[in-house]
């Protein structure tokens, strides 16, 4: 299996990207929600904060990687059985995931960092302040944070329907090719 | 004579002393001070207990109020307080953003705390305010033991006059989720310093 992409299909770095970043997202999604229901004497309620809080930002530098591997590695082209409309609307679609995941991380750092305290990362590194003392910053990144997250769970859901019709309804390989050039061929 | 006929008499003594336009009657005037916030001479503060542990200190940075201070007869005197829920502060932002919430104070519903006064009573050297305090949407009578502070004219040409009252308030009497056994009440040290009218 080729590392980059291909012109007809996608590398090791780019399927792996995709995949775990999926499941960070969808898992950090389900614990956000999961810790807002909790309260002061929970085990999750120190806890839960500060794994979203450590993976959330290893997520940032994952999000910033898959980037930089855009240029380096250009993703294969769009299969040319589609219809130019849907093409244009899965490269939105594309673009709508990185803007969204990019300000949920930065809405998210503006939570933890109002007070001018840095994030620690599972303590092996901290990402200190730099902007705060807005008025309530915490409630408003907090409600920012929030709409964006249950947003981009949204364009995720329309993202693998859509996948899954494309390789189940119009038979075009969509899903597998994001399974690595090998379970393409 | 008996006591309910001393007011009567009081105010026909100065009624007297007011048409004979005698310098007494200045001083039976009622003090009208507004609370120093503009310049951060007052503070409402709070402390908790952390479980078995240590204390928290926080305060609500965003407040309001007027008081009225009779010399002559100070139980006369009483005060008003408007305090924004959403200026609370412990130092921790993560924490505080918690404490504005619908299980604490919940603060896009009630914003506004008050607290009004009821009686005031001066003893030797202590003295006891008495009066409404709304908080999360909820009004219960409680009871402040106030410390007289200084009062006098200020380098720059005001007069000043400052109290000090503390209460422990039980959070779940307004509504508001305890933090356990050792936290089940919050202690409150309000810092008033006024500036006369």
């Amino acid at each position: 299996m080729h590392w980059r992409n291909t012109e007809e299909c996608y590398g090791a770095v780019a399927v792996a990207l995709h995949w775990l970043m999926a499941i960070l997202v969808v898992g950090l999604f389900a614990l956000g929600v999961y810790m807002r229901s909790l309260t002061y004497h929970d085990a999750w309620y120190i806890r839960g904060p500060y794994l979203h809080k450590s993976v959330g930002l290893l997520l940032l530098g994952l999000l910033a990687a898959r980037l930089v591997w855009r240029f380096v590695s250009p993703p294969p082209r769009v299969q040319l059985t589609l219809t130019p409309l849907v093409r244009r609307f899965s490269g939105l679609v594309h673009v709508v995931f990185y803007v969204l995941l990019f300000a949920i991380m930065l809405s998210g750092y503006l939570i933890s960092t109002a007070d001018g305290r840095p994030i620690e990362v599972f303590g092996w590194f901290a990402i200190p302040a730099t902007l705060t003392g807005i008025p309530r910053q915490a409630d408003l990144a907090g409600q920012v944070h929030l709409m964006l997250g249950y947003g981009v769970i949204a364009v995720a859901v329309v993202h693998a329907l859509a996948a899954l019709k494309h390789q189940f309804v119009d038979h075009d390989d969509t899903l597998l090719r994001m399974l690595g050039c090998r379970a393409f061929r | 004579m008996s006591i309910a006929q001393r007011p009567l008499l009081t105010l026909a003594v100065l009624t007297l002393a007011a048409a004979l336009g005698l310098p007494g009657s200045a001083t039976a005037e009622v003090e009208k001070y507004v609370i120093d916030t503009a310049n951060g001479h007052a503070s409402i503060n709070f402390r908790i207990r952390h479980l078995d542990f240590g204390w928290v200190y926080g305060r609500f940075n965003t407040f309001s109020g007027t008081f009225t201070y009779d010399t002559e007869s100070p139980k006369n005197s009483g005060i008003e307080l408007q305090i924004q829920t959403a200026s609370v502060d412990s130092n921790q932002a993560e924490r505080d953003k918690h404490l504005r919430n619908k299980d604490f104070l919940n603060v896009d519903k009630f914003p506004t705390a008050t607290f009004k006064s009821t009686s005031y009573t001066e003893g030797l050297g202590t003295a006891e305010l008495a009066g409404d305090f709304t908080l999360n949407g909820v009004t219960k009578p409680i009871r402040f033991q106030v410390e007289r502070l200084g009062n006098g004219p200020d380098p720059w040409g005001n007069y000043r006059r400052a109290f000090m009252g503390t209460t422990e308030i039980p959070l779940k009497a307004f509504g508001i989720e305890d933090f356990g056994p050792t936290a089940r009440s919050v202690e409150l040290t309000f810092v008033i310093e006024g500036i006369r009218k």
